[in-house]
């Protein structure tokens, strides 16, 4: 959020299946407990099984549209590289774009190269991080079912969000499941230890 | 605390202490039937999945002629399938308040069949309309909604959309009434004056409806729920915005954006209309601008009010905005610029990269993928094959579409989906083909869909004698709305046969199988395509999200 600027939009763009609406719910925890008005927007159904889903977080003193405006993303968060690009039209040359380095081919589309998309992410925004981020998780906690936690913990850690890493444990706390919650917090705390 | 829209109507519920809740589940409503199902027995209220919308609002209307709160909750095409015992609710009014909750979908995120605007039901069977912008709103809407319906003795309908149900935002609670030992018992004290529509009374209950509906009309007149957003004072431009609904969010929206301040009517009732206030609103104004999405209902009511209001007055609405799809924030800011003849760019960015969308898929083990392998296998087709008949290459069977995650047998690489209307119509459909055309033809239909309305056109199809062949999907739960239970579901402990009712019916040509016996289940295609009565394969195994008892 900079200074002159009174909300923060956020999207997440990701596959059916990947555990978007938990980050959601997660972050807009997250960005009450700093004091925020909040406001966001998901879809359920089959839409969602398998298929390209996209969340919109928004916060900040008084927020009004649960839908961020083009052009108007400050953070744009991609759990696969061709999800990611798919939100260039919610982004302008400073929006910051969080990449999992993960490339899922789409049935019957053309194939495209991790280089390709890297490049046209490029030419969209001077702010384009990616990470691989399952291969970090896999490597060192044994799974990448928290690549998702991952990515978000390294974009507070590292002021991609304006949120406090303590309001993210407090929301990743309050939110994962109990039987869940060491790995959460072992991902959480990887990517403290990455930033 | 941050509650979904789906939530924050449960919490309203809660609050107005509701006593009965029935559903059928449909997106974007599924969440409120789900969350009863989960806690509606430690709350002590009476909760059901029911076999459709129709029969689910009338054990509503049941329960409320017997004294109890209720709650009925659905997405919009089940309005269309209970509207038959919608309009003479509105006639016999309820006893035990009443609040049915919908829930359109525009832009058909996840519906099929049509980008239905159930707007017009209000005006159908006179019924009561109130349309929330925010999670707060579903929660405070609800409770004013159960006053409403307590207050006049009429059923109150809550309209949402995708963007409101599925919308997360901070509500504030109040208290909720939840201290009650076991079910509440009601009692049914026979007045056959009040619930009973037959001519004549009927016309004389009409009569009292009107009247009823005048005197809500005066009722919210004065409500804060009708609200004018008027920032500062700026009457210099002369222009002025009506809205409701999600539209409002996208209007104050825009108007930050274009930091424009023009005075803003935020309509919470769409039935009946406060129509002094609108008056007062439009007396003063050159130019009024309506945003509503989907069809224009309200900028033709209020074209009507300014007749004698103010008939000079330019209305536009519908010129600037689109009748398809959902509203969006840029599409709102576009049309407000027009109209205050303002500029204004946001800062995309002008490299526009060739994207995919991605479609939604079976899961991995999904049973349905055993569904086109053997019908692929049976029809002998190879593996490079397609199915579709514009494919030059194609069989000559019809295949017909229900409403279930086997929508997407459909899908260009499938093909087995050449016909798809709303909730059992595979069937019904198919009887029509099959009695005026030779060509083979098999239907898919889901057994929580087969349930819901495939029963009626089964027994059609047996009483005026076509054949198609009946695939019935039995995965054992309603999957594509989040696993609720159905009379044949794995998790019921007495469930319903599907084969006994296609043999009480007279199906002779019957096969129940599990689709892994491909061999079985090719050879019981061919069989049965050749039958000159209707063939009814029930393909039993579970969803992969079905857990054992």
């Amino acid at each position: 959020m900079t200074k002159n600027k009174k909300e923060f939009n956020l999207i997440i763009a990701g596959i059916g299946g990947q555990g978007l609406i938990t980050l959601l719910q997660i972050l807009a925890e997250a960005a009450l407990s700093g004091g925020n008005d909040v406001r966001s927007s998901e879809l359920h159904g089959l839409a969602q099984r398998g298929g390209s889903v996209e969340i919109y977080l928004r916060f900040g003193k008084e927020i009004f549209s649960p839908l961020v405006a083009p052009g108007r993303a400050d953070f744009i968060l991609g759990l696969e590289m061709q999800e990611a690009l798919r939100m260039y039209y919610y982004a302008n040359p400073d929006t910051v774009f969080l990449v999992n380095k993960n490339l899922i081919p789409i049935p019957l589309a053309p194939v495209v190269s991790q280089d390709q998309i890297i490049k046209d992410l490029n030419k969209i925004s001077k702010k384009i991080e990616v990470v691989p981020a399952a291969d970090i998780c896999q490597k060192e906690l044994g799974t990448n079912v928290v690549a998702g936690i991952y990515l978000i913990s390294l974009a507070v850690f590292q002021k991609m969000i304006p949120l406090k890493p303590e309001s993210l444990l407090l929301a990743i706390k309050k939110m994962i499941p109990e039987k869940f919650l060491e790995l959460n917090l072992k991902a959480f705390n990887l990517a403290k230890s990455n930033s | 605390m941050i509650l979904m829209g789906n939530e924050a109507i449960v919490r309203g519920a809660l609050e107005a202490g509701v006593q009965f809740v029935s559903t059928y589940p449909g997106t974007p409503s599924s969440e409120i039937g789900n969350i009863f199902f989960r806690i509606s027995e430690k709350l002590r209220i009476y909760f059901e999945f029911s076999i459709n919308e129709k029969l689910a609002l009338e054990a509503a209307v049941g329960a409320s002629f017997s004294g109890l709160k209720c709650l009925v909750a659905m997405k919009n095409f089940g309005l269309n399938v209970c509207s038959d015992a919608l309009a003479p609710f509105l006639y016999t009014g309820s006893k035990g308040a009443t609040v049915i909750i919908t829930a359109d979908d525009p832009s058909c995120h996840s519906s099929a069949q049509s980008e239905e605007n159930s707007r017009p039901f209000s005006y159908l069977a006179h019924l009561p309309t109130l349309e929330p912008a925010t999670p707060q709103e579903c929660k405070d809407f609800v409770k004013l909604a159960f006053q409403i319906s307590e207050k006049f003795q009429t059923p109150v309908l809550i309209r949402n959309t995708t963007r409101v149900s599925h919308q997360r935002g901070v509500v504030k609670l109040s208290k909720m009434e939840l201290t009650r030992p076991n079910l509440v018992e009601g009692k049914f004290i026979k007045d056959t004056r009040r619930f009973v529509t037959l001519p004549p009374r009927v016309l004389e209950m009409k009569k009292e409806l009107l009247e009823k509906i005048e005197k809500i009309r005066t009722f919210i007149e004065t409500s804060p729920i009708n609200q004018l957003v008027q920032r500062r004072a700026s009457d210099s431009l002369n222009l002025g915005i009506i809205t409701s609904g999600v539209s409002y969010l996208y209007v104050r929206e825009a108007l930050k954006e274009l930091n424009l301040d023009l005075p803003v009517l935020k309509l919470g009732f769409f039935y009946p209309l406060p129509e002094k206030k609108i008056k007062n609103f439009i007396k003063k104004l050159k130019k009024v601008l309506i945003v509503e999405e989907l069809e224009p209902f309200l900028e033709k009511e209020v074209q009507g009010l300014a007749k004698e209001a103010n008939c000079k007055i330019e209305i536009t609405g519908k010129n600037l905005l689109p009748e398809v799809g959902e509203l969006r924030p840029e599409i709102v800011m576009a049309a407000i610029a027009k109209f205050a003849g303002k500029k204004f760019k946001l800062p995309t960015t002008n490299y526009q990269p060739k994207t995919n969308r991605r479609s939604p898929q079976f899961c991995p083990g999904c049973p349905y993928w055993l569904v086109v392998a053997a019908i692929k296998k049976a029809l002998r087709l190879g593996s490079g094959q397609t199915l579709r008949p514009d494919s030059g290459q194609a069989t000559e069977v019809i295949f017909g579409g229900d409403i279930g995650c086997y929508m997407l047998l459909g899908m260009p690489q499938f093909g087995l989906q050449d016909y798809l209307s709303c909730m059992g119509s595979s069937l019904g459909i198919a009887h029509g083909i099959k009695k005026v055309s030779k060509q083979k033809l098999i239907t898919f239909i889901g057994d929580s869909t087969f349930f819901h309305a495939g029963l009626p056109a089964l027994a059609n199809i047996i009483f005026n004698k076509s054949n198609p062949l009946v695939i019935i999907l039995e995965n054992q739960t309603t999957a594509m709305t989040g696993h609720q239970p159905h009379p044949s579901a794995k998790s019921v402990l007495k469930p319903i046969k599907i084969e006994d009712i296609c043999r009480a019916l007279g199906v002779n040509n019957l096969a129940v199988l599990d689709p892994a016996n491909q061999d079985e289940f090719g050879q019981k295609i061919r069989e049965f395509l050749q039958k000159d009565e209707v063939a009814v394969i029930i393909v039993r195994k579970p969803c992969i999200f079905v857990k054992d008892k």
